[in-house]
């Protein structure tokens, strides 16, 4: 086996492989190169000519700070209930065993595998029943729905690897619940909590189906910009924003990459 | 003589399964207690149960006098070393020494000194920076072992401990847990599924079977006057047998138990004793161990080195003398 890791690849996989990543990634770059193009009403190739003025313009407008605000409040905020109520109920389904575990571990994860309309639409339903007025708050409910699961997901891993009895020695040793959680548990989890909670934010942040039936007028980032894809006005400020936004959560999300595979040795370096 | 802990009628039971069952039990401070039993005999929730892990279904539980029912295992002064170790993967040595005394916020220089002596005192001294993940097996136990005395524990529980360590190691670490235990007055509670560990470690016994006190004494009592079937073919493999055998070859009533070591083999012509005919003999370095055929029994006879072993097939005659017929008080 190990012998096969150092044969060469043939010339022609070489060229299907980088064709294949050429095109996962190039029509990223032509995102970028539109940020500076001097044409505004359509993405005409060539550009026509080069111009930085559309980030002075974006700056200036106050519906992308609107849009993007709510985006990172909503994100946040989703991540934050996520990371409580997904890493408790991961604790509670792997550390112990009751009646009805399987089912509860299956309704946790339903609402990834459910389509986003789903979701979406049976909680636009229960919220007019219910009476509840569109808010923020709406909206990240129903992220929440599915945040929970991939810090669930992450969590529930974690946990079954790590040694139930680790949290017996802590006690054993004279550490109570709360002293066992901040120098036990949270030390084991805490990348694959970072891991799972980035997901979560990534997942809350360009969500479009869902908060479209949880949002009443306001906008979303991502819903933001699929209005002004359809208003053709200054074409070149959604790039410009969207630019910002890869180049922002480029550097945390490779961060997390290296962060959670050295986690990874350390938690599988105790069996 | 203190009571280090007391069972009073203690059951543990989930649902239908009777984990412990009613057991009474006396542990005397600083004595070197063992629980012998086979796998699901209750020694191990016997063992959770002292140290709080579990709460008794019912009956009653005292460590030093102390009411333990109800007491969460952090505020017991007992400490457990676990059968897998159970080291914080993410603390070196050094921490997770250190870890029950950071948090009953003992001052760092403190803590770091009394761990470097408790290492010192398990043969691991300058090993405080290595990670759980870089040490053998034999060295994590002396951690896990240094962990809980760091505390001073009133008890000390041991699950298995050296189950996972091979022959020689754990022959070296049975003199040491030994030796430490003397040295430091502790109370050692040790669970072993190993009867040839119980017996050899130990100041007494207690054997459990489905969740129940078999037997309690001295390594002497339980292995020479074993109190029923159980105990005499669980500790040492000892020859049961039914009452018609014992009245013919001893006179006594009852079931018997004989050592294999206390059967001696005699050529056929040499008369009086067992008729018996040789099944099959191991080596076993020091002795032998011949499988026997007596009146439809499987006996087993230990024979020391140098003895003349008999043929397999070749009828010879068994003889024993009649103090080594132990008759035991239950079937």
């Amino acid at each position: 086996m190990r012998a096969d890791r150092n044969q060469r690849a043939p010339l022609a996989l070489k060229i299907a492989a980088t064709a294949g990543l050429l095109f996962l990634h190039l029509p990223i770059l032509l995102i970028f190169v539109y940020a500076f193009t001097t044409e505004d009403k359509s993405y005409a190739w060539p550009p026509p000519g080069f111009t930085t003025k559309w980030f002075a313009v974006t700056w200036n407008r106050p519906d992308v700070w609107q849009a993007l605000t709510l985006s990172v409040k909503v994100a946040s905020i989703s991540t934050a209930v996520a990371l409580v109520l997904g890493t408790l109920c991961a604790a509670a389904v792997s550390q112990t065993k009751f009646f009805g575990r399987e089912t509860i571990s299956l309704l946790v994860i339903l609402p990834i595998a459910l389509p986003g309309i789903i979701t979406g639409i049976a909680l636009r339903s229960a919220f007019s029943i219910a009476e509840i007025p569109f808010s923020t708050w709406t909206i990240v409910l129903g992220h929440a729905t599915f945040c929970v699961v991939v810090v669930y997901n992450n969590a529930v891993a974690r946990f079954r690897r790590t040694s139930a009895s680790l949290v017996e020695a802590s006690m054993d040793l004279g550490a109570d619940g709360f002293q066992t959680f901040r120098y036990v548990i949270l030390p084991n989890i805490g990348t694959a909590l970072l891991a799972g909670g980035m997901l979560a934010f990534a997942l809350s942040f360009d969500e479009v189906i869902v908060t479209t039936f949880t949002a009443g007028q306001q906008q979303t980032l991502p819903i933001w910009m699929l209005e002004e894809l359809v208003r053709p006005r200054q074409r070149p400020v959604t790039n410009v924003v969207a630019m910002v936004v890869v180049l922002v959560t480029f550097l945390p999300i490779l961060a997390a990459f290296y962060l959670t595979r050295d986690g990874d040795q350390i938690a599988g370096s105790g069996k | 003589m203190t009571t280090a802990v007391s069972f009073q009628s203690v059951s543990r039971h989930y649902s239908a399964v009777k984990a412990v069952d009613r057991v009474d039990l006396d542990v005397q401070a600083g004595e070197f207690f063992a629980m012998l039993g086979p796998s699901g005999s209750g020694k191990t929730t016997s063992l959770r149960l002292i140290a709080g892990f579990e709460q008794p279904t019912a009956g009653h539980i005292e460590i030093f006098g102390e009411t333990a029912e109800g007491v969460p295992p952090y505020r017991r002064n007992v400490n457990t070393v676990f059968q897998d170790y159970a080291l914080f993967p993410h603390l070196n040595v050094l921490d997770n020494v250190a870890y029950g005394l950071m948090v009953r916020g003992v001052p760092r220089a403190e803590r770091h000194r009394a761990t470097e002596e408790v290492l010192a005192m398990v043969k691991l001294p300058g090993y405080g920076d290595r990670r759980p993940g870089q040490l053998s097996g034999g060295q994590r136990q002396r951690v896990a072992l240094a962990r809980a005395l760091v505390n001073r524990p009133k008890v000390l529980l041991l699950d298995e401990p050296l189950g996972a360590l091979d022959l020689k190691l754990r022959e070296q670490m049975q003199e040491e847990l030994k030796s430490l235990q003397r040295q430091l007055g502790i109370t050692f509670v040790f669970v072993t599924h190993d009867q040839g560990e119980a017996l050899s470690m130990a100041d007494r016994v207690a054997v459990f079977s489905d969740g129940r006190i078999m037997q309690v004494g001295t390594p002497q009592e339980i292995y020479q006057r074993p109190a029923s079937r159980f105990v005499a073919d669980f500790v040492g493999s000892s020859n049961v047998l039914p009452p018609d055998f014992v009245q013919r070859y001893s006179g006594q009533r009852g079931w018997g138990s004989l050592r294999p070591e206390s059967i001696r083999i005699q050529a056929e012509a040499a008369g009086d004793g067992v008729p018996a005919r040789v099944v099959s003999k191991s080596y076993l370095g020091a002795a032998t161990r011949v499988v026997l055929e007596a009146e439809g029994l499987r006996i087993n006879a230990i024979l020391p080195a140098g003895a003349r072993l008999p043929e397999d097939g070749e009828a010879v005659v068994l003889t024993f003398n009649r103090e080594n017929m132990h008759v035991m008080e239950e079937g």
